[in-house]
C-alpha cells in the first residue's frame, strides 16, 4: 500500500471515529487492544522457552547454574515440550531420589534422558 | 531470618555487616506499597496540605524548611530515584541519602548487556552503565533497604527490570527476593533490544504471572519511544497503542489493573511550547487508561550538560503531573545527560519534585483544565489516531506483522510515515527460533505458571507434586554466593576500607574513594580559550584527568561559564582536622523574649585603627539578619573608635553589652584590643554589668577565655549567634 493510500484510508477511519462519543472511542480502543493480544496469549499458552523452563527449575529449588545446564541438555534431547520440571519428576520417580539429584544426574550423564518418556508409555 | 540491627543516623552503613549471613536473609515483606495519605489532608507547621502523605520519622527537608519550623511535607505520590553506579555497595549508601530526602521507590538500572544474557548472573561483579542484577546483589540491597525504611519510617519499594532473554527467571528471582516493582514490557525487548518477538511475548506472559504472584508492581516501556524517535512529541498516538498492548497483554496473563502502571513522559521540552503537546497527551492517556496507575517520568530526551536546564524542564513535568495525575512521580537526575548520575544529583532530582509539589499543593482546587477548547480537541485527536493505528495493525495481520512492517517508533505523526521506524524480522533477533510447542502431556510442578499445564488427576495445586515450590517455601531457594573470587564485592571493599571505616577522607561522587571533584569557573574568554584555560587551571590546581563537562557561552567574546571535572589523589586524615565545638543556639522565640524582657541595648564599633565595618554592620543591621532583627537597640559609634570611648558610651546609654570588631591582626593588635576592653571595664568597675563581645576575621571562639571577654566570634558569624551569647551571659549572671 502506498503512503497516499494509507493516508486516504486513515481519513475514512477518521470520518467514522469522529462520530463516536468519548466513551465509545475508549471502548473501541480496548476492544482493539484485546483483539491484538488474544492470538499472542494463545501462542504463549501453548509454547514454552528455555527461560520459562529454567524459571520452573528455579522454583523447584535448583540453582541458576545447574538449571542452565539441565535445560540445555533437555532441549538438546528434544524434551523441552514435556516441561523441564516434568523431566526431573520422571527421573525422581524412576530412580527414587530428589529433584536436585535428578538435575545432577542429567549433568553427569545426558543419556539418562534417552527414552525417558517412551519407557513410561511402555 | 536474621533481624538487621536498627540504624543510627550518626553512623555510616556498615556494608560488611550487611553482607554477613546473607544466605539466610529473607525479606520481611513482599509486594508494592503506596504512601499513606490521610483523607482530610495533612497539617504541618502553620499550613494545611491537600496533596500530601504522612511525614517521615527521619528526613531532611528543603533548604528553606528552616524558616517554616523545619517541616518536610511528603507528596502523596510515590517518588522514584534511579541509582546504579555499577557497584551496589556504594549505591546502598546513596539509597539511604535518597530515602532521607523522600524517595520511596529505588530503581536499579541493569548492567549494560545484561538483557542479552541468556540466564541469571550470580555473584557481585562490577557493572558498566548499571549494576549486574544477581541474587546476592538484590539480597544485600534489600537487606540494607529494610534497615533504611525503618530508619526513615516509611516502606521503600525496590525496583529493577524483568526484560531481556531471561525474563521469566528474573521474575522468579525478584518474586523470591522481595523486589517490589519492575519494568516488564515485551515490546521493549523487541524494539530496543532486538530480542526475537515470539520469544519475548511467550516469556512475558510467564514473567507477568510470576510478578503478579509476588504483588510486584509493573511499569511498561512505552516511554522509550519518545526518548528514541527523532521528534518525540509526534509519536503520541503510538505511545497510547504501546501502553494499550502491554496493559491488555498483562491482564490476559492474569495481572490485576492495580499492579499495572504506565510509564509516561511529557514528550516535549522548552524552547518548544511544551504545554501544547504535553498536556493534551497527558489528558488523553488519563482518559483511555483511567483504571490503571500513572508513573510519570521526567523528560530525558533533550537533557544535555546543563543541570539547571534539566531541573527547569523537570519542574514543568511535575506541574503537568499535578494538573492531571500521578501515582508515581519519577525523577531523573539532572546530570543524566553528562555522566552516570552522581550522589547529590539524585537528591537534586528528588528536591525538584518535593519543592514543586509543595508549591503547587492543592492546585486542582484552585485551577481547572479548560477542556472545551484546544486542549479537549487535541486530546481527542491523539485518541482517534491511536484507535486508527490499532485498526491498521489488525488489518495488516496483527501485532507481529505490524512490527515487521516498521509501524513502531516512526518519527512522523501517525498516519504519516518517515520510514525510520524500527522493523524486526519474526525469524530474526536474539534467541530466534527458541520457543517450543508444549506437548499434550506438558507439565510444570510449580506455582504462578502461565498456560497449558497438564497436572495429574487429583492435583489442584501444582507444587504439591514436589512438596512446595520456592514461592511457597522460601527455604528451598538455592543461593549462590560468588562465582569469581577477584571480580566481587569483597575485593572492592578491601580497597575502599580506609574511606569507609578507616580515618581517611576523600571526596566522592559515585564510589568510595573515587576522588572526583567539580570546579565552577567563569572565564572571560571565548569558547575555545575558555575550554583550554579551564583545563589548564584544573591541572595547575593538581586535579587529575580534567574534563570540561559543561560549557555555557555567556557572550561570544566576554566569557563562558564552565564546569570542570577532575580527580584528587590525596587523602585527608580525619585525626588532623580540628572540629570547632558546636554551640546549640537558643530557640528564636526565647531570644526575642529575653531581649524584650530586659530591653537589651548595646554599643558597637570597630576598634583601633580599623576602618573595616562590613562585618559589624552585618551583625547589627536588620537587613542582614543582625541583632536588630531580634529587637536589640544599638548605638553604632563608627570605625577606629578608641576602646575608652566605647566604654564611656556604654555607661552613658546604660548598654548591657559592648560589641567590638577588629580585623587587623599585625603584632596581635586584635588580641591587645580585646584584653584592653576587659581590663578597662574592670578598672571602671563596670565589668560585672556589661557583656563584652569581640569579632573579626582573625578571631576565633577560643580567644574569649584568653582575653577575658564573654564571647568571641570569627568569620561567617550571624546576628543570632551574638544574641544567643548575650542572652546566655545575662542568664548566667542572673540579670535575666
Amino acid at each position: 500500500m502506498t503512503d497516499d493510500e494509507r493516508i486516504k484510508q486513515f481519513e475514512e477511519r477518521h470520518e467514522r471515529l469522529k462520530n463516536l462519543s468519548d466513551a465509545e472511542l475508549k471502548e473501541r480502543f480496548w476492544e482493539l487492544c484485546n483483539q491484538v493480544v488474544t492470538p499472542i496469549a494463545d501462542l504463549a499458552r501453548t509454547h514454552t522457552s528455555p527461560s520459562i523452563e529454567r524459571s520452573v527449575l528455579l522454583r523447584m529449588g535448583i540453582d541458576s547454574q545447574l538449571a542452565f545446564g539441565v535445560v540445555d541438555r533437555i532441549n538438546q534431547a528434544g524434551l523441552l515440550g514435556k516441561g523441564a520440571g516434568h523431566v526431573l519428576l520422571k527421573l525422581t520417580e524412576k530412580y527414587d531420589y530428589d529433584v536436585r539429584s535428578a538435575a545432577n544426574h542429567i549433568m553427569e550423564n545426558k543419556d539418562v534422558l534417552n527414552g525417558l518418556f517412551d519407557e513410561v508409555k511402555a | 531470618m536474621s533481624n538487621p540491627k536498627p540504624l543510627d543516623p550518626n553512623k555510616k552503613l556498615d556494608i560488611e555487616d550487611i553482607l554477613e549471613n546473607l544466605e539466610d536473609y529473607r525479606p520481611p515483606r513482599k509486594g508494592w506499597v503506596w504512601r499513606n495519605v490521610p483523607e482530610g489532608g495533612v497539617d504541618m507547621g502553620p499550613f494545611h496540605y491537600r496533596d500530601m502523605a504522612e511525614p517521615l520519622k527521619n528526613s531532611i527537608g528543603l533548604p528553606a524548611a528552616k524558616y517554616f519550623d523545619g517541616i518536610d511535607p511528603q507528596p502523596k505520590c510515590v517518588v522514584t530515584t534511579e541509582i546504579a553506579s555499577g557497584r551496589f555497595e556504594d549505591d546502598i549508601r546513596r539509597m539511604r541519602m535518597a530515602a532521607w530526602h523522600g524517595a520511596d521507590h529505588l530503581m536499579v538500572i541493569r548492567h549494560t548487556g545484561q538483557s542479552h544474557i541468556d540466564g541469571l548472573m550470580e555473584g557481585t561483579p562490577e557493572g558498566v552503565g548499571g549494576v549486574p542484577i544477581t541474587r546476592k546483589q538484590i539480597r544485600a540491597s534489600r537487606k540494607a533497604i529494610d534497615m533504611i525504611e525503618d530508619e526513615v519510617g516509611r516502606p521503600i519499594n525496590f525496583h529493577s527490570y524483568v526484560s531481556g532473554v531471561a525474563g521469566p527467571e528474573v521474575a522468579v528471582l525478584f518474586a523470591e527476593e522481595g523486589i517490589n516493582g519492575a519494568h516488564q514490557d515485551p515490546q521493549y525487548n523487541v524494539l530496543y533490544r532486538n530480542i526475537n518477538m515470539y520469544r519475548s511475548f511467550v516469556d512475558a506472559a510467564e514473567a507477568k504471572l510470576v510478578m503478579t504472584h509476588a504483588g510486584i508492581f509493573q511499569i511498561d516501556g512505552a516511554h522509550n519511544a519518545n526518548a528514541t524517535a527523532k521528534a518525540g512529541w509526534l509519536v503520541m498516538p503510538e505511545l497510547l497503542v504501546q501502553h494499550g498492548i502491554n496493559c491488555a497483554y498483562s491482564m490476559i496473563a492474569g495481572m490485576p489493573k492495580e499492579l499495572i502502571g504506565l510509564s509516561t513522559v511529557p514528550p516535549n521540552s522548552p524552547p518548544a511550547p511544551k504545554l501544547w503537546y504535553d498536556l493534551p497527551y497527558a489528558v488523553a492517556l488519563r482518559d483511555f487508561f483511567s483504571e490503571f496507575k500513572m508513573r510519570a517520568q521526567q523528560n530525558t530526551r533533550y537533557i544535555e550538560s546543563s543541570i539547571e536546564e534539566a531541573i527547569r524542564t523537570h519542574t514543568i513535568d511535575t506541574l503537568i503531573s499535578m494538573l492531571t495525575s500521578a501515582d508515581i512521580q519519577s525523577t531523573i537526575t539532572p546530570d543524566e545527560g553528562r555522566n552516570v548520575p552522581w550522589h547529590y544529583n539524585n537528591i537534586r532530582g528528588i528536591q525538584t519534585v518535593k519543592q514543586t509539589w509543595a508549591a503547587l499543593d492543592g492546585i486542582k482546587e484552585l485551577v481547572e483544565l479548560k477542556m472545551d477548547g484546544p486542549l479537549g480537541e487535541m486530546s481527542r485527536d491523539i485518541r482517534e489516531r491511536a484507535v486508527a493505528f490499532l485498526e491498521e495493525i489488525i488489518e495488516v495481520g496483527g501485532y507481529f506483522a505490524a512490527v515487521e512492517k516498521g509501524f513502531f517508533v516512526d518519527s512522523a505523526r501517525y498516519p504519516e510515515r518517515h520510514g525510520d521506524g524500527i522493523a524486526r524480522d519474526g525469524q530474526g533477533g536474539v534467541a530466534a527460533d527458541s520457543i517450543v510447542p508444549r506437548d499434550p502431556d506438558y507439565l510444570a510442578p510449580v506455582c504462578a505458571h502461565f498456560g497449558d499445564n497438564h497436572l495429574p488427576e487429583g492435583i489442584e495445586h501444582a507444587c504439591d507434586l514436589i512438596g512446595g515450590c520456592t514461592l511457597c517455601k522460601p527455604e528451598k531457594i538455592a543461593y549462590i554466593d560468588e562465582l569469581d573470587s577477584e571480580d566481587c564485592v569483597a575485593t572492592r571493599l578491601e580497597k575502599t576500607w580506609p574511606y569507609r571505616k578507616g580515618d581517611l577522607i576523600r571526596p566522592e561522587v559515585e564510589w568510595a574513594g573515587d576522588g572526583v571533584v567539580l570546579l565552577n569557573l567563569m572565564i572571560p574568554e571565548n569558547e575555545a580559550y575558555s575550554r583550554e584555560a579551564g583545563l589548564e587551571i584544573a591541572r595547575r590546581m593538581g586535579l587529575k584527568d580534567p574534563e570540561v563537562i559543561n560549557l555555557m557561552v555567556l557572550h561570544p567574546s566576554e566569557g563562558c561559564f564552565l564546569e570542570v571535572k577532575g580527580r584528587v589523589d590525596f587523602d585527608i586524615d580525619r585525626n588532623t582536622l580540628k572540629i570547632p565545638e558546636k554551640v546549640e543556639l537558643l530557640p528564636e522565640d526565647e531570644m526575642r523574649e529575653g531581649v524584650k524582657q530586659i530591653g537589651l541595648k548595646v554599643v558597637a564599633g570597630t576598634v583601633g585603627e580599623d576602618e573595616h565595618s562590613v562585618g559589624l554592620r552585618e551583625i547589627l543591621d536588620i537587613k542582614h539578619g543582625g541583632i536588630e532583627k531580634y529587637g536589640v537597640k544599638y548605638t553604632y559609634l563608627g570605625t577606629s573608635v578608641p576602646v575608652e570611648k566605647l566604654i564611656d558610651a556604654a555607661i552613658e546609654t546604660g548598654a548591657h553589652a559592648i560589641l567590638i570588631s577588629t580585623i587587623i591582626s599585625h603584632n596581635d593588635v586584635h588580641r591587645a584590643q580585646m584584653r584592653k576592653l576587659n581590663e578597662l571595664c574592670i578598672e571602671k568597675g563596670i565589668r560585672d554589668k556589661v557583656i563584652l563581645i569581640a569579632g573579626g576575621t582573625q578571631v576565633n571562639s577560643e580567644m574569649a577565655a584568653e582575653t577575658g571577654l564573654d564571647a568571641t566570634f570569627g568569620r561567617g558569624t550571624k546576628g543570632n549567634q551574638v544574641v544567643d551569647a548575650m542572652i546566655k551571659a545575662l542568664k548566667a549572671r542572673w540579670m535575666l
